[in-house]
């Protein structure tokens, strides 16, 4: 683990503003050139169930109560009860008031719990609110924490605390591991997602992800590339790998086909695992899992063949 | 006793400086009547190549300027020849012409003048575009110089010269010009009036001499960009055409201009490229 | 883990390519009297067709007809009236664009990606923007009063069969002339095609007239003596022919030739997107492109990180069926053109440059050259100053912009040129001092039917697309 903490502002700044440029039409024209890929047969049938093996399972409503993680967590474990040969899903990723009903129903299925902390979705709150909604998630058991970053300080150009705030965040984690939310549409521009994404990996963070789902637009294939392209060079330049995690906006098997080849294409195939993949995300699942059975049964499946939790 | 004339020695014009033929040869120019003038330089291949090498160092400073001081440099090539008038005028006169129509010509010379200063600034406006192209890109032509243009000019000694020179060198070409074989003069005094225009040195030069021997080596020149061949005798065009066809010349052929007619655009556009460029838009 | 997409082909089944094609004159089918020739699918080397090919009287025969459309029914015709088939000929060309992408790529071995998502859509559009001016051309800013030149006798090359079909064909018919138009010897299927939706459109018979042929056929349609104009895109050395043989015949010339254009990355660029640009520009259609970035000049400060990104990119490249959608580099279009790459990149190493390709298995019938990066390359080298027309890419190095510019228009070529900085100014600096007819900035290969489109130099003369475009075909 290498976070660097004696960065000054200005350095930051320096370092930051002195990153490669991101030109908008040029990405997003490689990302739509990548999205025409077709994936098909076997090739498919693979892709469908890494998919599901990155999904991060999410529920994130203020309605949520511990009935409604606990049939979550039984569909992250199962996902398709006909089917007991579909693997099942990376982690769950619950607010942190709802994870030791997490812990609780996952427990020995190996599927992490992931909980957002740091006043998400907005992040405005003081930063002991912040350090203490960590702190209580990783007590409860999350062996992920989604934290977010405060965009208005990223925008004032204030990035000495957006660093301080993620590795205060980092040291509050313990052994869990931190992804960092930049709400890249907040962020607005592919400059500052991978400014973002570089201050991010050098202040310590485990994983990038792109949204927190509450701010449209959430991911999209242009900014999950330019956070791909960071990690790519992140590692080239430090040895030292750091996941991404595309969520917000990710429904269908063809999107998530996507994201896929945008990983396979861009960091390359050491991306393509759970480890170092996830895709936030909820209706994605039953989506994948309806692809999937019309790949078996050669027929186009009934959704009320599939779980609603 | 009266006083002896002291008589002008009619030279080439290349780069700005006024030198002789370097293979010493002159020819001499009568005027209508068949009475001796003056001797005019004939020119030679070398002073061809030495010239397309001045125009060419000369093309990427004048091609720079802002089109506002190339209009008013043309504009300062006429106010001089309007201030020579009178000299013009008997030139013309030796060369055949009566005299209201001599000054007619001059006169005529210089409104052309004029009107070509004028579009200096207007061509790009004029000749290009903003282009609303499908995607996220800034779109634009604009015309640019075509570079060294070789010109054959007509024998119409002043106000065909005027017509074929101006609209090549207002939009920032540079010019060798072959002067009309039979009445020369007045080509070389018109180089004078162009060397005290602030016109820079290179950007016309003015070769006096046969046109039948010094055209092709324009025709064929390597660093020649293109060609007007205004004054070539038809049974000449063919094979002039074919020669600039090896170095894929842009050649406005001749076609039977009155001079004292509007002369239009053609003239301009025949020397000009259309430059693209495309820009991203984004944020 | 190894992440592989599967076979994905697009289906054949759309075309129905006949045994044999003869030429479309006067709006029908009609032998040829010369000798008949097969195309052949680059990527199997399986014969696909045979084709007919016009003599002197096949072509006198083809012209007749056109000057005869063009004086009775074409001309005389009302511009809006005009417009109407053009915009006719833009539905179907989309109605049947699958069809003609898929036969784009079997009949020129480009990938299916590109005949669908770029040729295709150009073509329609092109069409579609023409049929716009036909009864606007007096506001085209030409003149007041643009006639139309005659007969138009147009000669394209087998890159972009459909798409330089549409070039020259869109602005002629759009200023009332009439054409003959002579597709490449390799890529005839298209233009064959095309002939068939001009009699779905119910287009006038002999307003379009294709006749098929090598190069002889061609050399017999710009000679003859009955066209008014004469439009060629291809090689400089039959651009040069063609020149010379209009020479003192007063006939209309447009020519659009080779290029060698440069690239240039300066180390502000995004360079994520400099590299895309890169290959775009090098790789897009095999390198089958007169305006391809086929010289890289990255600045010295930032070489070595960007040709590590470049090769980076470039081993992700997939190689193989034009017809697999997933295929990002097809096949070389002809025996001749693959041995001429050959030669040329032979000659690069001779030369003393290193050559550099991404470990890719090539199939082993049909025309193929894996994707390759020359570097140490000098301007000297032949691999810096001839056009290669393959996926060949040169790299040399410069170290100030002024330095970059003069590399660059270091060439008799002055077709296009690439600039990538983040520096507003300096793009603008750089663009202005390129000597070529088309600039791209943060871009490359980029193509509208409103943006004109031609060169500088020895890359021809006369532009191609937008209002510019039409003055080719006008009496203004």
């Amino acid at each position: 683990m290498s976070t660097e903490t004696s960065l000054s502002g200005a350095e930051l700044r320096a370092y930051l503003h002195g990153l490669p440029g991101v030109d908008q039409v040029g990405a997003d024209e490689r990302a739509a050139r990548l999205a025409t890929r077709s994936v098909k047969a076997d090739a498919k049938a693979a892709a469908i169930d890494l998919a599901i093996t990155m999904v991060d399972l999410t529920t994130l409503e203020g309605a949520d109560t511990p009935g409604k993680v606990r049939a979550l967590c039984a569909k992250a474990a199962q996902p398709d009860p006909a089917d007991p040969s579909v693997p099942k899903v990376a982690a769950v990723c619950v607010y942190p008031d709802r994870v030791a009903d997490a812990v609780d129903a996952l427990r020995g299925t190996g599927i992490g719990v992931a909980s957002v902390a740091t006043a998400f979705p907005s992040g405005r709150a003081p930063m002991d609110a912040k350090l203490a909604d960590t702190r209580a998630a990783v007590a409860a058991g999350a062996s992920e924490i989604d934290m977010v970053i405060d965009r208005g300080a990223f925008l004032s150009g204030d990035y000495a605390k957006v660093y301080e705030e993620i590795v205060a965040t980092k040291e509050a984690c313990g052994d869990a591991h931190l992804k960092v939310i930049f709400e890249t549409g907040e962020l607005v521009t592919y400059d500052n997602v991978r400014r973002a994404s570089w201050l991010a990996m050098r202040a310590g963070a485990d994983f990038i992800k792109t949204s927190t789902g509450k701010v449209a637009p959430a991911a999209t294939l242009p900014v999950t590339l330019v956070m791909l392209e960071a990690v790519r060079d992140y590692r080239a330049q430090t040895g030292r790998q750091v996941g991404v995690k595309p969520a917000g906006g990710i429904r269908t098997t063809k999107d998530a086909i996507k994201y896929l080849v945008l990983v396979n294409e861009t960091a390359g195939p050491d991306w393509l695992t759970p480890d170092w993949f996830r895709l936030g995300a909820s209706s994605l699942l039953n989506d994948l899992l309806m692809q999937r059975r019309r790949r078996a049964t050669g027929a186009y499946a009934d959704p009320d063949h599939f779980t609603l939790d | 006793m009266s006083r002896l004339d002291v008589r002008k020695t009619y030279k080439l014009y290349i780069g700005g400086a006024f030198p002789r033929s370097e293979s010493g040869r002159a020819y001499p120019v009568t005027d209508a009547k068949g009475r001796f003038l003056a001797h005019a330089a004939r020119a030679s291949r070398k002073d061809v190549r030495d010239a397309v090498v001045a125009a060419r160092k000369a093309f990427g400073g004048w091609s720079g300027r802002t089109p506002y001081n190339r209009g008013q440099i043309l504009y300062r090539i006429a106010e001089m020849l309007e201030g020579r008038r009178a000299q013009f005028v008997a030139e013309l006169r030796d060369a055949g012409l009566g005299k209201d129509a001599a000054g007619a010509e001059v006169d005529a010379a210089v409104d052309r003048l004029v009107w070509y200063a004028g579009w200096a600034d207007k061509l790009a406006a004029v000749g290009g575009s903003a282009n609303p192209v499908s995607g996220p890109f800034f779109n634009f032509s604009t015309p640019e110089p075509t570079g060294v243009v070789g010109v054959v000019a007509p024998d119409s000694p002043l106000l065909g010269l005027v017509s074929v020179v101006a609209p090549v060198i207002v939009s920032g070409n540079t010019a060798v010009v072959l002067a009309s074989e039979p009445a020369p003069l007045p080509a070389i005094t018109f180089a004078e009036v162009l060397a005290t225009s602030d016109l820079p040195g290179g950007v016309v030069n003015l070769l006096t001499g046969r046109r039948a021997e010094l055209a092709p080596w324009l025709a064929s020149h390597g660093d020649v960009d293109a060609l007007d061949l205004a004054g070539v005798a038809a049974d000449a065009v063919t094979a002039l055409e074919e020669a600039a066809a090896d170095t894929l010349k842009r050649v406005f052929a001749p076609t039977g201009d009155d001079w004292a007619d509007e002369p239009g655009t053609a003239r301009m556009t025949a020397f000009l490229e259309v430059k693209t460029v495309w820009h991203s838009v984004g944020v | 883990m190894d992440f592989a997409y599967a076979p994905a082909p697009e289906s054949r089944d759309v075309v129905d390519i006949r045994p044999s094609y003869g030429l479309f004159v006067d709006g029908a089918f009609t032998d040829g009297h010369g000798e008949p020739f097969k195309t052949i699918d680059p990527a199997t080397e399986e014969p696909l067709a045979e084709i007919a090919s016009a003599d002197a009287s096949d072509v006198d025969r083809a012209v007749a007809a056109a000057r005869a459309a063009q004086e009775k029914v074409w001309g005389p015709m009302p511009g809006r009236e005009r417009a109407k088939y053009l915009f006719r000929i833009a539905r179907l060309v989309q109605e049947r664009s699958r069809e003609l992408a898929v036969l784009e790529s079997i009949d020129n071995g480009k990938p299916i990606r590109e005949s669908r998502d770029v040729d295709l859509p150009l073509v329609a559009a092109h069409f579609f923007y023409y049929a716009g001016w036909a009864d606007k051309l007096e506001y085209a800013g030409l003149g007041p009063a643009p006639r139309p030149l005659g007969v138009a006798a147009q000669i394209i090359p087998w890159n972009f069969p459909l798409l330089m079909l549409a070039w020259k064909i869109a602005p002629a018919l759009a200023g009332g002339n009439t054409v003959v138009l002579k597709p490449a010897e390799t890529t005839p299927l298209t233009a064959l095609a095309f002939a068939d939706l001009c009699r779905q459109a119910e287009l006038p018979p002999g307003v379009v007239n294709i006749v098929t042929g090598a190069g002889e056929t061609g050399a017999l349609l710009a000679a003859h003596p009955g066209v008014d104009k004469v439009a060629f895109t291809g090689s400089t050395a039959v651009g040069r022919s063609i020149a010379r043989t209009l020479a003192g015949t007063g006939r209309r010339l447009t020519l659009e030739l080779g290029g060698k254009a440069a690239n240039i990355v300066f180390d502000d660029a995004a360079l994520d997107q400099a590299v895309e640009g890169v290959v775009n520009g090098i790789f897009f259609n095999q390198g089958h492109v007169c305006c391809a970035g086929s010289r890289l000049l990255v600045q010295e400060t930032v070489a070595d990180e960007f040709l590590e990104r470049l090769r980076a990119r470039v081993s992700t490249l997939r190689v193989g069926d034009p017809l697999d959608k997933n295929t990002d580099v097809g096949a070389i279009n002809s025996a001749a053109q693959l041995a001429r790459i050959r030669e040329l990149a032979d000659a690069g190493e001779a030369e003393g440059a290193r050559r550099w390709s991404p470990a890719c298995e090539l199939p082993s019938r049909g025309f193929w050259f894996a994707p390759t990066i020359f570097t140490g390359v000098a301007q000297s080298h032949r691999v810096a100053r001839e056009e290669i027309f393959g996926p060949v890419l040169s790299v040399l190095t410069f170290r100030t912009p002024a330095e970059a510019v003069e590399k660059a228009n270091n060439t008799p070529y002055g077709l296009s040129a690439g600039v990538w900085s983040e520096k507003g100014s300096r793009t603008l600096w750089v663009a202005q001092r390129l000597r070529a007819g088309v600039v791209w900035a943060n871009t490359f290969n980029k193509f509208d039917p409103a943006s004109p489109f031609g060169g500088y130099k020895e890359s021809g003369y006369g532009r191609e697309g937008g209002r510019h475009g039409l003055e080719a075909y006008l009496h203004v």
